[in-house]
C-alpha cells in the first residue's frame, strides 16, 4: 500500500518534469537511428531485430539508465526530504521497491514506444515473433538491472553529478565485460580462468541467449539477484547512514 | 504522551546526546532550548525515530519508537528543521501524498487535507508548486503535513526559524492552541517564544539537561527576572568550548 503511494509519487514527479521526456525522447531517437544506420536494418534484409536493433540497446542503456536512477536517493538526501520519508510510518523496503518500479516504469514506457520497429519488421517479413518478445524482455531486464546499480549508487551520495559517473562507470564496465572484442583482447593478458570470472560479471552473456530467443532460468535467476542484490545493499547503505 | 528515557547518542567519540531523561504530557507544550549543537535535533531525530537510538528508549503514548517504531510513527507529527518538501508537487498534491502514506484514504484524505491547508493559512497557494513559495509559506506545507493525521504527539525543530514576525505570531498561536489537547515538544533558540508559548521549558548543553521548569520558576531561578542571563549561565558557547 505505502509502496503504491511512493511509486505514483514517483511516476508523476518524473512525467511532471522534463526528465521522463527527455529521456524517451533521446532513447527513441538512438535505438531508431543506430537501427537503421550501424544496425543496417533496411539492407541485411533479415526479419530478426536481434543485431539490428536489441544488441545496440545495453549500449544505450549504460548511458542513459543512470539518468532516470540518479535521483531516486541523492535527491532525497540533499533535500532533507529523506527525514521525512524516514519518520513516516513506512519501511525502507516500501520505500525502496516504490522508487525502483517507478524508475522501470518509465523505462517500460520507452521500451513499448519502440512498436512501430516491431510493426515494420512484421510488414517486411516473417520474424519469429516469440524471439522478439524475448529480446524484449532481455532488453528491459539489463536496464532495471543498471537502474537498480544506481540506486545502489544513489543511495551513497547526496549529489546526481557524482550519482551518474560513478553509474556510468559501472554500467560501461559490465556492458564491455564478456563483449567479444574485449574479452579477446583481455584473454591475451589473463588466464582463461580470470577472463570467464569477468564474462560472467557482464550483461552479454545472459542478454545474448534472450535476445536469441532462449529463455533460460539461469538468464532470469541472474537478472533477478543482480537486482536483489543491489537493492538490499540500496537498504543496508541507507540504514547505515542514519545510525 | 512523550517519555524520553535515558536516551543516548553517540557518533563516533563525539557523545551527542548524553542520557537524556524527560517527559511531555498531554496537554503540555515543551519548549526545548539550548546553544546550536546542543543535541536539540539529534534528540528529536531520535524520537521521531529517523535516528536508532545508541541506548535508551522513546515512547510515544506508551509505545517504544525502538521496539515497535512503525506503531509509534502513526502518533507523530514532525516537522523537521529545514522544513523539507518536494519540490515539483504542487502544496495540495503534496498533502494529499503525506496523507496517503499515513493510511488516509477517500472523503477522509480530502478533509484532513482541507482541514490542515485552513489550519496553516495556506489556501491562497494551495494548487502552487512549492518550489515557488516563499520561505514562510514552505514552513507552513510542511507544518501541515505533520498535522494531517491529527497526531497526539507533535515534534516541531525551529518552527519559526525564518518566519517573519506576524507569521511568528501565528504559529505561536497555533501551537499554543494545539497544545491544549495535544503534547508538543519544539526547539527554538529564541527565548521570548519560550514565555509566549510554552507551559514548560528544558534548557540542553552539551546533550544534558541544565535547567528545567515552567517559563516562571527559570525566570525566578535565572535571579534577574531574564532568561538570556539564565541561558547564558548555564550554557556554553561554542567559542568556550574551542578553547
Amino acid at each position: 500500500m505505502s509502496s503504491c503511494t511512493i511509486y505514483k509519487r514517483e511516476l508523476s514527479s518524473y512525467f511532471s518534469q522534463p526528465t521522463a521526456y527527455a529521456i524517451i525522447v533521446i532513447f527513441l531517437s538512438l535505438s531508431m537511428g543506430l537501427a537503421f544506420s550501424f544496425g543496417k536494418f533496411m539492407s541485411i534484409g533479415d526479419a530478426s531485430l536481434e543485431w539490428t536493433f536489441f544488441f545496440w540497446q545495453p549500449w544505450i542503456y549504460m548511458l542513459l539508465a543512470p539518468a532516470v536512477g540518479m535521483k531516486l536517493w541523492a535527491d532525497e538526501q540533499r533535500t532533507g526530504t529523506i527525514e521525512l520519508l524516514g519518520t513516516f510510518p513506512v519501511s525502507t523496503w516500501s520505500c525502496i521497491l516504490g522508487k525502483f518500479f517507478a524508475a522501470a516504469t518509465v523505462w517500460l514506457v520507452a521500451l513499448l514506444l519502440t512498436f512501430p520497429i516491431v510493426i515494420t519488421v512484421n510488414y517486411l517479413g516473417n520474424p519469429d515473433n516469440g524471439a522478439i518478445l524475448a529480446g524484449y524482455i532481455g532488453s528491459f531486464l539489463v536496464c532495471c538491472t543498471f537502474l537498480a546499480i544506481t540506486m545502489l549508487v544513489s543511495a551513497c551520495t547526496r549529489d546526481q553529478v557524482v550519482c551518474l559517473i560513478v553509474s556510468v562507470a559501472i554500467c560501461v564496465t559490465m556492458v564491455l565485460c564478456g563483449y567479444d572484442d574485449f574479452t579477446r583482447e583481455l584473454g591475451k593478458a589473463a588466464s582463461p580462468g580470470a577472463v570467464e570470472a569477468v564474462v560472467s560479471m557482464g550483461v552479454w552473456d545472459h542478454f545474448s541467449s534472450l535476445n536469441q530467443g532462449l529463455l533460460r532460468l539461469q538468464d532470469l535467476v541472474w537478472f533477478a539477484s543482480f537486482i536483489f542484490v543491489c537493492l538490499l545493499g540500496t537498504s543496508a547503505i541507507l540504514s547505515s547512514k542514519r545510525a | 504522551m512523550i517519555e524520553v528515557e535515558t536516551l543516548t547518542k553517540q557518533f563516533g567519540s563525539k557523545i551527542a546526546v548524553n542520557n537524556l531523561s524527560f517527559t511531555v504530557k498531554k496537554g503540555e507544550v515543551l519548549g526545548f532550548l539550548g546553544p546550536n549543537g546542543a543535541g536539540k535535533s539529534t534528540t528529536m531525530r531520535m524520537i521521531t525515530g529517523f535516528i536508532p537510538p545508541t541506548s535508551g528508549d522513546a515512547k510515544l503514548c506508551g509505545i517504544s519508537m525502538v521496539d515497535r517504531p512503525a506503531e509509534a510513527k502513526t502518533k507523530i507529527g514532525y516537522l523537521p528543521e529545514s522544513a523539507p518538501l518536494y519540490n515539483e508537487m504542487t502544496v495540495t498534491g503534496f498533502l494529499k501524498f503525506c496523507a496517503s502514506i499515513r493510511g488516509l484514504t477517500g472523503t477522509a484524505k480530502n478533509d484532513a487535507v482541507e482541514r490542515a491547508i485552513e489550519t496553516c493559512f495556506l489556501n491562497s497557494v494551495a494548487l502552487q508548486s512549492i518550489d515557488t513559495l516563499s520561505k514562510g509559506y514552505r514552513h507552513r506545507t510542511c507544518l501541515a503535513q505533520a498535522l494531517l493525521h491529527d497526531p497526539e504527539v507533535l515534534i516541531l525543530d525551529e518552527p519559526t526559524d525564518g518566519l517573519d514576525p506576524n507569521q511568528k505570531f501565528e504559529v505561536r498561536q497555533l501551537i499554543k492552541r494545539l497544545g491544549q489537547t495535544k503534547a508538543i515538544l519544539f526547539s527554538t533558540h529564541i527565548l521570548e517564544e519560550v514565555e509566549a508559548s510554552c507551559t514548560r521549558a528544558v534548557i540542553v548543553d552539551r546533550g544534558v539537561i541544565v535547567a528545567d521548569g515552567t517559563p516562571s520558576e527559570l525566570l525566578a531561578q535565572s535571579g534577574t527576572g531574564s532568561l538570556t542571563d539564565l541561558f547564558r549561565a548555564v550554557t556554553s558557547s561554542d567559542t568556550e568550548a574551542a578553547a
